[in-house]
């Protein structure tokens, strides 16, 4: 048995949030997915309300809270991920955009990620994809193709079933990102501290006009 | 090992008065630092370099040799010199120029600068700074070594038996300093040269200056220069004393909420908590500089920052006051009991310790950061 890592990422307000349960529901669906390939995951969540004070510090100080750092980890280091926001004014919410804002290029790039959504009515659902799916593909994050949005209805209404099209949406959207998953090798990180470049490489890169990388400061 | 301040030059409002220095008043307390620094027996002094407001010094070789011609002993550097948005030609000649006013107590710390509208105000662009460092350090070498240059490069127009003047006194050019937060490029290019590595240690956690400091001793020692231990490296710190450290935080406070850097963000006590930033009593400040080593190794140049934010420059004069009676001497003698001998003071010129130095004893021309 083979194993990989999953972060949650949640950004629900409330406590339990609809984010945090929609977040959980895909969770459970990817890992009984993925244990059918004899793949054994392991689950790691994020409330970002729980760091809402620390990203508007490190966003002023430029750096993250030990905390948040270990958060930050956890994301950076994960073999896939699932992000749920709750929506606002037709986007994810500003809490959802500050955790991805204060990621370093490339942090997400190539990782699978499975995107949820919750919000009052099924009016909102296209949010998905005209605001969440351009937020990871500039990421370069592997989106898989469904992502499940989740209103309040589909969680089931008096005297009415709780909408079977919901379950059917988690549990097609977590067997494409547990097949995602299974077949995408755990990537080693690069470290440019642990393996620099010669200098005399990077004094040649340069030379040609566009060569160099920006660097920070 | 060198104790020493360096400054920014910001002119901000006094949160408690609402006040702004004018720049007048900025420069001539940016002045005041510096001689207060020869006063109170500091080893160096360092003026930063910048090209838009709320900062006013726009000319630090101006700046430098003004207090070249009121001072004796203590040592001119920078913090920093771009490297990027200056001409490396216009640098080797001003310089050159300072060393030869100041008699050799000149060095410099090079960085690139994070402000991106300055670039092409002087021709660059910002998404070139690694390239701009690297091309125009190259250069610069080159000019403060070989009398008579031929070059061709990417940023500026080639040169053509060019003689850069004045030659740096004696022959030997201004030791260089290397600055950067996180930029690994930056702290392999300090390692090829066997030049010294600074960073500022300010502002953030102190693992971004490990990782930097640790991958520019390795590197050196890759590069040939020595074992890692004996590389040169340099280190920012900012403090703020009073006697009794709840009186220290309580007057810090109000610059602190305010600061242009961090105002706002975190609390007072939570920057304390996570960076190198040091409010207290003189001893607080002289137990946390001497941890600076557990995660830096032993180090050769300690700079601290006493007067951004507002504060007002008769309090600035106070820490001064205090950092030379209380805190430096401290700090030269504890640092000095637990250095292995094999570990060089920062490169000085010769003149420097013909005269007696500024460093304490162990520093000499011999290492004296050789060209390549």
């Amino acid at each position: 048995m083979t194993g990989r890592s999953l972060v949650i990422v949640t950004a629900g307000l409330g406590q339990p949030s609809s984010s945090r349960l929609l977040a959980d529901r895909l969770a459970a669906a990817t890992e009984r997915h993925l244990r059918d390939s004899d793949v054994d995951l392991h689950v790691v969540t994020v409330e970002l309300r729980e760091h809402a004070q620390d990203l508007a510090n490190h966003l002023l100080a430029g750096f993250p809270s030990p905390r948040l750092q270990d958060a930050v980890d956890e994301v950076v280091g994960a073999d896939g991920m699932i992000a749920v926001s709750p929506i606002f004014n037709a986007s994810y919410s500003g809490l959802f955009k500050l955790f991805f804002d204060i990621l370093e290029r490339d942090a997400l790039a190539g990782v699978p990620v499975l995107m949820g959504a919750t919000g009052g009515t099924a009016r909102h659902s296209l949010a998905l994809e005209h605001a969440v799916r351009p937020l990871f593909a500039y990421l370069n994050a592997a989106v898989v193709p469904t992502g499940v949005y989740a209103a309040a209805e589909d969680w089931g209404q008096a005297g009415v079933p709780a909408d079977a099209t919901l379950v059917e949406r988690i549990d097609r959207a977590a067997r494409e990102l547990a097949t995602a998953m299974a077949g995408r090798q755990p990537q080693p990180r690069r470290d440019r501290f642990g393996q620099p470049v010669e200098f005399e490489t990077m004094l040649r890169d340069i030379r040609r006009p566009g060569g160099g990388s920006h660097g920070q400061t | 090992m060198q104790f020493g301040v360096f400054t920014v030059g910001d002119v901000t409002p006094d949160p408690t008065t609402g006040r702004s220095p004018t720049e007048e008043e900025r420069i001539t307390s940016m002045i005041r630092l510096a001689l207060k620094a020869e006063e109170t027996g500091l080893d160096v002094v360092a003026f930063g370099e910048h090209h838009n407001p709320p900062f006013v010094p726009s000319s630090p070789t101006t700046m430098l040799g003004y207090v070249a011609a009121r001072t004796k002993r203590v040592i001119l550097s920078t913090a920093t010199t771009l490297i990027t948005t200056n001409d490396p030609v216009k640098l080797a000649e001003d310089y050159a120029m300072l060393q030869h006013l100041a008699e050799g107590r000149v060095d410099l710390m090079l960085g690139r600068g994070n402000t991106g509208p300055v670039y092409p105000w002087f021709g660059q662009d910002i998404r070139n700074g690694i390239a701009l460092a690297y091309e125009n350090y190259a250069l610069l070498r080159r000019l403060w070594r070989e009398d008579v240059v031929d070059w061709e490069g990417r940023f500026r127009t080639p040169l053509t038996g060019f003689t850069s003047t004045p030659r740096p006194l004696d022959g030997v050019p201004p030791f260089v300093w290397h600055g950067s937060i996180r930029s690994p490029e930056i702290a392999e290019q300090a390692a090829y040269y066997g030049d010294g590595f600074f960073h500022n240690n300010i502002f953030w956690p102190k693992e971004h200056t490990q990782r930097m400091v640790d991958l520019y001793r390795r590197r050196y020692e890759h590069y040939g220069h020595g074992p890692a231990d004996q590389a040169i490296v340099g280190l920012g710190g900012q403090v703020f004393m009073r006697a009794n450290s709840q009186d220290a935080i309580r007057e810090f406070r109000p610059y602190f909420d305010k600061a242009p850097v961090y105002g706002g963000g975190p609390t007072l006590e939570d920057f304390i908590d996570q960076t190198p930033l040091t409010v207290g009593s003189p001893q607080q400040v002289i137990d946390r500089t001497l941890g600076f080593r557990e995660y830096a190794g032993h180090y050769q140049r300690q700079l601290f920052l006493v007067d951004h934010a507002g504060l007002p420059t008769e309090v600035v004069m106070e820490q001064m006051d205090m950092l030379g009676e209380l805190v430096v001497p401290v700090l030269r003698r504890e640092f000095a009991a637990v250095r292995p001998p094999h570990v060089p003071d920062a490169p000085v010129h010769p003149r420097v310790v013909a005269r007696g130095g500024t460093s304490v004893p162990g520093g000499s021309a011999a290492t004296m950061a050789v060209s390549r």
